[in-house]
């Protein structure tokens, strides 16, 4: 029992350091996609998180909405954000680049 | 360097706020769980969750889901932003997409089915149908042109419009809104939330294609 107790605690104490850790390297990444590949685990962790204190409603919610959508909606605004700022580097060939690289491969 | 000596006091200033904010957290309100366990059986469903969430504060997610329909209109209004290049998803992603997308909405529809007793429920549901929206959105599916004006637009405000329709048909009847009659109170909430997953699988994924389906096209 007396195990299990500091078992529980020490899981808990990495837990939330890791969400600490997590939090502060998302938001002091200079790189965009680093940043929002560490806001996903911190989002996964967070759902670990609200299991521990008894809430699996929240954790199921958290780790589809939070972690998963959120994470494909910034992945999706990120590679629109490149393609935005590739095109207005290029000048005049906004129009071009925006119709004609259909081919291109994804980054 | 300059912007460090910014950033410093800023910090400490958040971090005293913080610290403020959470020692000064007020004492749990007593009694409202127990309220809540003394108004179990007139919820209509046994998970106090759902019970709280669609009868007690439907005003709440009610509200909610206008939330996510103001969103997905300011994804809309941006307009014109690019479409993804298309691109052929490979063999492996194909054939798992094709797999896994009917297991997600299985699942979809069970935590829909179990959220009236036991954690589940319309915004978990609703997420999984997203996720499945996004994944054949990433596979390079998109919506026939036949489906996505009137038919998407219905989906969409489907959610808030069975929840606005509830309310004020129990408004007319009952003479309160969203009041439920306890007999068909699981009834009602299992039309609301099936409505509400509906929407928000369909919302979620809208906001992930980004531009409206028909703009896209043109």
């Amino acid at each position: 029992m007396e195990a299990l107790t500091i078992l529980n605690w020490a899981l808990d104490g990495l837990l939330g350091m890791s969400l600490f850790s997590l939090a502060w390297l998302a938001l002091a990444s200079p790189d965009i996609f680093k940043a929002i590949v560490l806001f996903i685990s911190f989002g996964l962790l967070m759902a670990l998180a609200w299991v521990r204190l008894n809430a699996p409603d929240i954790a199921l919610a958290e780790a589809a909405i939070g972690a998963g959508l959120t994470g494909a909606l910034l992945l999706a605004a990120f590679a629109r954000l490149k393609d935005n700022s590739t095109s207005v580097s290029d000048g005049e060939e906004i129009k071009s680049h925006m119709h004609h690289d259909s081919n291109e491969l994804p980054k | 360097m300059d912007r460090n000596y910014w950033l410093l006091p800023l910090l400490l200033m958040l971090f005293v706020g913080l610290g403020y904010a959470v020692l000064s957290i007020p004492e749990p309100v007593e009694g409202l769980p127990k309220m809540l366990v003394d108004n179990m059986e007139l919820g209509g469903v046994s998970n106090p969750v759902t019970a709280v969430l669609l009868n007690f504060r439907g005003y709440d997610t009610l509200l909610e889901m206008g939330v996510l329909l103001v969103a997905l209109l300011g994804v809309w209004s941006l307009g014109g932003m690019p479409d993804y290049h298309e691109s052929s998803p490979g063999l492996v992603l194909d054939i798992m997409s094709r797999q896994l997308v009917p297991v997600l909405i299985i699942v979809a529809g069970y935590l829909l089915w179990v959220g009236a007793d036991a954690p589940g429920g319309a915004f978990q549901a609703g997420a999984l149908l997203g996720a499945a929206g996004v994944l054949l959105l990433l596979c390079g599916w998109r919506i026939g042109n036949k489906c996505s004006g009137l038919v998407l637009r219905i989906l969409i405000v489907l959610g808030l419009g069975m929840f606005v329709m509830a309310g004020t048909g129990l408004l007319l009847i009952e003479g309160e809104f969203l009041q439920y009659p306890p007999p068909v109170a699981s009834e009602l909430i299992l039309i609301i939330e099936a409505a509400a997953t509906l929407s928000i699988g369909t919302t979620l994924a809208a906001m992930f294609l980004g531009s409206r389906p028909g703009e896209a096209d043109k």
